[in-house]
């Protein structure tokens, strides 16, 4: 596959890694975050800590959208499917996520319509294919997503379709990344950049980063050549002393951004005051609302949604292993009430999440790992 | 049929109505009610057969839960299954439900080392099921049993109210000889054993997926079903008692039959990714849908582990046949990490290999 | 879940749309965000839940991929390397 295969070619990965090794130093200990769900994922399943020096300790973000969904939106989402004559749509990704009465999954199979859409331009489809039918998007996602659901709402608009409604969820990375700075236990040396959401917002936002808080960040792919090139530029940044916005995956990500992208979202979206994450809390200004202007199209308006707020858990520490203080399975639950099948705290709901991708990729003891 | 011989060989892993019952499982099934998971082929399903179903019904046969029942009956070693399906849509590119009926129970018996001598079919319809609907699965069923070389001897048929069903169910039940070359369970598998595979995985799963239509994806991919038996006869032929173990990969893919083996032994397997045979179009609708091909169910490959000094013969013997030609040793069966399935890359990365946990569902944001 | 893919046939109905092709696994997707100044059949982009969210730039790709061969070679190519990309920022906001 082009521009797949060349970034898992074994001779440019070993070439990376001795450039990793060059650049490192043996007594300093590094640690890196991932913002991006997708990156924890490619970290797995690639093995990528295998080809990583034992000192440089990769810590899993918050840009998994389905794992900081707090599970009140779960329900208030899936309250709406139980108004006659609904259809519910959502990505795969949320079919398996809990709320406190069940997955969408498991309310499909006990009857209720929730379909699963590849786009939301899909659920737009089913609504004009239904014309008495609603049907609901239940949107997600960080800003690689939001265009999608700000076109899906400017073509609903424009050919007039009014069984339709979008239940926003999505949320920004950059009110996230400045969380986890302000944390009192922040203990990072840099970050790897989120590839795709840069795709729309560009490297900019970004660059508070290492301003504010003189910390590197390498805007990365997501293939293995991409992320070890990334940590080869942050060790680089950080042994000159230096704190900058790289952009390392310049074949896709414009410096500036996706500006049609950014428009579709000024006309469709503003921000909320706050929203809940799960494992981090309430963080201002994070999260995307439909504006006024598409009220008509707000399944929050439409349906009136209750407004559930569940909390996780005590037990379960998910904060403390977004913010990379602990480790997945130093978690007092990790593997055991908590599990893939049965997640109860966000990081196990999706494989993009830490904690589900520790534990369905990473449960090898390291010798044993080492002979294979 | 073939003759049985007065004094069949017992190998220890069969014939065992003499045995010592399995411990009986130490889980309780919890589950509060049944979830489409625990249908899945995954972990759910796992645990609902092994601590609600298996418990009830406790017995040495049982205990093996393997893909076929093998026992002794008049002296001769019989291998018998059971299978339901329960398919949307029931025509799909390259197969249909009765089709995958009658080759998924030939296929459970020939990689338990029998070749199917009768079927019995129990067909479940929903009321309104139009009559050509139905008289096309029949034929379906008939070619494939005729392209499988095994009559049709009996079943039942029972019509459900409309709602009540999705269209038709198609139950089957299936009976073979074990051949007697066969020498076949887990317990026969050693360190340095190969895994072999027919040939490239996921395009039955994939095209089901597709097939549904809500993802709107074209493909020229179509279902491998097909009966297994030819390879089963080469392999036995190729490897005598150096074949250890067979397995089709059906629901969970390759992921889940080789956890499944592993599972509590005190063996590994690891697996080379590259080497495991795949369709671009699998592989490309898998990177866009962020599934594991691994995960992806098959209809028409099979799962093979060979003694080291056979696995050159076997791999032959197989490409050698009509739809074997990409037949692979994709890996090997080790001591560490016991109990587990490893993978790794061609720029030596590892991971490890889960049972699919419910049914594979697209990540696509 | 973002992934390559080839433009393979614009809509000449709807300019918005055009199919994409992933190792032979085709589909209709927006193509809005990209639009300007136009796309062709054998462009490559990037597609995000059946939108294309960016287009992928061949150049790029294959400077990167040139930098990261020439980090295997001997020294004095390998400082060259470091002088052209490692050490400096390679593409400082303007």
């Amino acid at each position: 596959m082009k521009y797949v295969d060349e970034y898992r070619d074994p001779q440019l990965i070993r070439n990376v890694v001795r450039e990793i090794e060059r650049q490192i130093d043996p007594d300093r200990h590094y640690r890196i975050m991932e913002v991006c769900g997708g990156h924890t994922h490619a970290i797995y399943r690639h093995g990528l800590k295998d080809l990583l020096p034992d000192n440089i300790e990769l810590i899993h973000g918050p840009g998994c959208p389905v794992c900081v969904l707090p599970m009140g939106r779960v329900d208030d989402g899936l309250s709406i499917v139980e108004h006659p004559g609904t259809i519910l749509t959502a990505f795969g990704d949320m079919m398996r996520v809990p709320g406190t009465r069940g997955t969408p999954l498991e309310f499909k199979a006990r009857g209720s319509d929730v379909r699963m859409v590849y786009s939301p331009l899909d659920a737009l489809r089913i609504a004009q294919n239904e014309p008495d039918r609603h049907v609901c998007f239940f949107a997600i996602g960080f800003e690689t997503t939001a265009p999608s659901t700000a076109l899906t709402l400017l073509r609903a608009k424009e050919l007039g379709i009014t069984n339709f409604s979008v239940f926003c969820n999505h949320v920004t990375i950059v009110p996230a990344m400045r969380a986890i700075l302000d944390s009192p236990d922040m203990r990072l040396d840099a970050f790897i950049g989120p590839g795709h959401v840069s795709t729309v917002t560009g490297c900019r936002p970004y660059e508070f980063v290492s301003r504010d808080y003189g910390k590197p960040i390498v805007i990365s792919g997501f293939e293995p050549l991409d992320m070890l090139e990334s940590i080869a530029r942050i060790l680089v940044q950080l042994r000159e002393g230096r704190a900058e916005v790289e952009n390392q995956y310049r074949r896709i990500v414009p410096w500036d951004g996706n500006i049609p992208a950014l428009r579709a979202m000024a006309q469709t979206f503003e921000l909320r005051p706050y929203f809940e994450w799960r494992g981090l809390g309430f963080i201002s200004q994070s999260a995307l609302k439909l504006s006024d202007a598409f009220a008509a199209w707000d399944a929050e308006r439409i349906f009136d949604v209750p407004g559930v707020r569940v909390t996780d858990p005590k037990a379960a520490q998910c904060g403390e292993i977004l913010k990379g203080v602990l480790k997945p399975p130093q978690c007092k639950l990790f593997g055991k009430e908590c599990n893939p099948e049965h997640p109860i705290g966000a990081l196990m709901v999706s494989s993009e999440g830490a904690c589900a991708a520790y534990y369905r990729y990473a449960r090898i003891d390291e010798p044993a790992a080492a002979t294979a | 049929m073939h003759a049985s011989t007065s004094q069949p060989p017992q190998p220890r892993n069969v014939d065992t109505l003499d045995r010592a019952a399995a411990p009986a499982s130490r889980l309780r099934f919890t589950d509060a009610q049944i979830e489409m998971a625990h249908g899945a082929g995954g972990k759910a399903s796992r645990r609902l057969v092994e601590s609600l179903i298996a418990p009830a019904f406790a017995n040495p046969v049982l205990a093996q839960l393997s893909d076929a029942a093998v026992f002794s009956l008049g002296g001769t070693r019989v291998a018998t299954t059971a299978d339901g399906y329960v398919v949307k849509p029931l025509r799909f590119p390259g197969g249909s439900i009765g089709e995958l009926a009658v080759n998924g129970t030939v296929n459970d018996l020939a990689v338990s080392g029998a070749r199917a001598h009768a079927l019995m079919a129990t067909l479940i319809v929903e009321a309104g099921l139009p009559s050509d609907v139905l008289r096309a699965e029949i034929e379906t069923m008939a070619n494939a049993a005729a392209r499988a070389g095994v009559p049709i001897v009996g079943g039942d048929t029972k019509v459900v109210e409309h709602g009540m069903a999705d269209g038709l169910y198609v139950t089957t039940f299936g009976i073979g000889i074990v051949d007697q070359r066969a020498s076949l369970g887990p317990d026969r598998i050693v360190s340095g054993d190969r895994v072999l595979l027919t040939g490239p995985i996921g395009d039955h799963g994939i095209t089901i997926l597709l097939a549904r239509g809500d993802l709107d994806f074209e493909t020229d991919l179509h279902s491998d079903t097909r009966p297994l038996w030819p390879f089963v006869d080469a392999l036995l032929e190729a490897c005598g008692s150096g074949l250890r173990w067979m397995r089709d990969p059906t629901r969970g893919g390759v992921a889940t039959a080789l956890n499944e083996l592993v599972r509590g032994s005190h063996h590994a397997i690891a697996i080379s990714e590259e080497r495991v045979p795949l369709r671009d179009e699998v592989r490309g609708a898998c990177e866009l849908l962020g599934l594991d091909p691994l995960h992806i169910a098959n209809e028409g490959q099979m799962l093979a582990l060979v003694a080291d000094n056979v696995a050159d013969a076997a791999l032959a013997a197989l490409r050698a046949l009509p739809g074997g030609e990409q037949a692979a040793c994709i890996g090997e069966v080790r001591d560490a990490p016991a109990g587990m399935v490893i993978a790794t890359t061609a720029y030596g990365g590892t991971r490890v290999v889960d049972m699919l946990v419910g049914d594979p569902l697209p990540r696509i944001c | 879940m973002a992934i390559p893919g080839q433009i393979v046939e614009c809509n000449a109905d709807d300019p918005l749309f055009a199919k994409v092709d992933v190792a032979g696994v085709r589909r209709t997707i927006n193509v809005g965000l990209i639009a300007d100044p136009g796309i062709r059949p054998g462009d490559w982009v990037l597609i995000h839940v059946g939108f294309a969210m960016s287009r992928i730039e061949e150049d790029q790709a294959r400077e990167q991929l040139e930098l990261l061969r020439m980090l295997g070679e001997e020294m004095p190519a390998m400082e060259e390397v470091r002088g052209y990309a490692f050490s400096d920022s390679p593409e400082a906001p303007t």
